[in-house]
């Protein structure tokens, strides 16, 4: 049975719906990429798991259990943590009080602050300084980090690669690959679909808050994408 | 000079005790955004549940009312945010000033109601009238000492709490952005509820000194609520230790100007408020700011 299992999830904002019956899975230690364009839904759809959008029934449900509907700190608690876009760092706290935070919801050690110190050695000469003194591509390291401490069985990230230099967004996906190697399922959201390829088991595709297209990463086509992305018949 | 002297003494002592005022209306501004308009109808309400307690159960002194009082306000102030003031949060600013303005107007006429339109006092026996001699023919009074001591201390509590602990922790996160630490697992909810508890716990301890120091009745809240929005303006918003100094500034601009006429007191306090809110729009010592 899949970590994550989402059935026909609609979600909305006010009187505009975003998502529309939305089907999807998720298993321990696999990478699933969401591709879309802008307004396609898929940080609504990340919200919508982490609680901060709010969906009913049974739509979501881990490891067999229903979290459509709990608050998100209930959800933290459940094991699901979200690098959210835009990375929204505390800017009164510290990097390592940054990172602690992480671990308000914490049961057991298994990311020790230690241990994230060793997956991003750069933080830990930073550790007291402003989460706003640093590079784009550390404030990440920081978000991912926070996550991470709170022990997630799945963690999604939405848009990693934002605003970052490629060779950090390098080194920012090879730290992924080691967590997803320690059986954390990943969900991410990316722009770059070519990124979101290579790195992914599987992908999704939205389009205006619809699933357009699903498949192993490595069997879609060109073409295929090119139309669930843009839903032009006949682009190229 | 000695003269001029003393009342620079004399309003930092009584600068403390506004201090002690604002201290729980900044640090819930600061936390949740939320201004409490009746702020100083809760301190009125705990100075008469001082007073209720000391007849009710014969304490010999006021301030040993502060064993009940404390933790009943911290209940009182976590029940309240969780059930009246956490579901008016929001966007619209609007709508907790207009609850709290409501609340305001319901203790107001509570109080009245139970202990009638009188004049009350806490009597604090010989407290009241101990003073300590300084050089220079200086004097403090023992209770106006106290007052700066626990003020000070109980803003110093708060500062350490909130840069030191893991709930001051969770406090700040939640400030700077309500929708990501609940994505951290703060349960945002409780935490203002405790927030507010903690809030409710000084004004407790103003209610106590204050109804020691002065006479209060049912609707003497708006006027404290004044002092305490001065300090903690001039102090800068969200800033504990600024507070302290506002209510400090607040206290010597009053006392130096009633040293030129006694009916300046009250107008010298809100005209150095009004200079300082032109000249320093965001207060003396404000929390930076993103």
């Amino acid at each position: 049975m899949s970590l994550l299992t989402v059935s026909k999830l609609n979600a909305c904002y006010g009187d505009f719906q975003a998502l529309f019956e939305i089907d999807l899975e998720a298993n321990p230690g696999e990478v699933v990429a969401i591709i879309g364009a802008n307004g396609a839904g898929k940080s609504t759809f990340l919200s919508a798991i982490a609680g901060n959008v709010r969906s009913r029934g049974n739509a979501i449900s881990l490891g067999g259990e229903a979290i459509s509907g709990l608050r998100p700190w209930e959800i933290v608690r459940r094991g699901v943590a979200l690098v959210p876009e835009g990375r929204r760092l505390f800017s009164s706290l510290s990097v390592e009080e940054n990172l602690l935070i992480g671990a308000y919801a914490k049961k057991k050690d298994a990311w020790p602050l230690a241990q994230i110190y060793e997956l991003f050695p750069q933080l830990k000469l930073k550790n007291r300084l402003s989460s706003l003194s640093l590079s784009g591509g550390e404030q990440q390291m920081v978000a991912i980090g926070r996550a991470l401490i709170s022990n997630p069985r799945l963690l999604m990230c939405d848009e990693l690669s934002l605003g970052l230099a490629p060779v950090v967004v390098h080194d920012i996906y090879e730290t992924l690959a080691a967590i997803r190697d320690r059986g954390v399922a990943l969900i991410i959201v990316e722009q770059n679909v070519k990124q979101a390829l290579a790195f992914a088991d599987r992908v999704y595709c939205f389009q205006e808050g619809r699933v357009s297209l699903t498949g192993r990463a490595n069997q879609l086509k060109p073409e295929q994408i090119s139309r669930a992305y843009f839903g032009l018949e006949g682009a190229a | 000079m000695s003269g001029w002297l003393d009342s620079i003494l004399q309003g930092l002592l009584l600068g403390a005790l506004y201090a002690l005022f604002a201290a729980g209306l900044s640090l819930v501004f600061g936390v949740m955004r939320l201004v409490n308009v009746a702020h100083g109808d809760f301190i009125v309400l705990s100075a008469f549940l001082a007073l209720a307690l000391q007849r009710l159960l014969g304490f010999s002194s006021p301030f040993l009312t502060l064993i009940l009082l404390v933790p009943l306000m911290f209940i009182f102030g976590y029940l309240l945010q969780r059930t009246v003031l956490n579901p008016a949060l929001g966007e619209d600013i609007l709508r907790p000033v207009l609850i709290t303005f409501g609340l305001s107007v319901i203790i107001q006429n509570g109080l009245l109601q139970a202990f009638s339109a009188d004049s009350q006092k806490l009597h604090g026996g010989r407290l009241e009238v101990a003073s300590i001699a300084l050089p220079a023919g200086l004097a403090v009074g023992t209770l106006p000492l106290l007052t700066l001591v626990v003020s000070a201390a109980l803003i110093g509590l708060l500062q350490w709490m909130l840069y030191n602990t893991r709930l001051g922790r969770a406090l700040r996160a939640t400030s700077d952005d309500l929708s990501t630490a609940g994505l951290m697992g703060v349960n945002t909810p409780h935490l203002f509820a405790v927030a507010a508890g903690i809030a409710m716990v000084t004004v407790a301890v103003a209610g106590v000194f204050t109804g020691v120091r002065a006479s209060f009745d049912a609707v003497s809240g708006p006027d404290w609520l004044i002092f305490a929005f001065e300090a903690v303006i001039i102090g800068g918003l969200g800033s504990l230790w600024g507070t302290l100094a506002g209510g400090m500034i607040l206290g010597m601009a009053q006392t130096t100007g009633a040293r030129f006429s006694p009916s300046w007191q009250l107008l010298s306090g809100h005209l150095v408020f009004l200079a300082i809110l032109i000249f320093w729009p965001r207060g003396l010592f404000p929390r930076r700011m993103e």
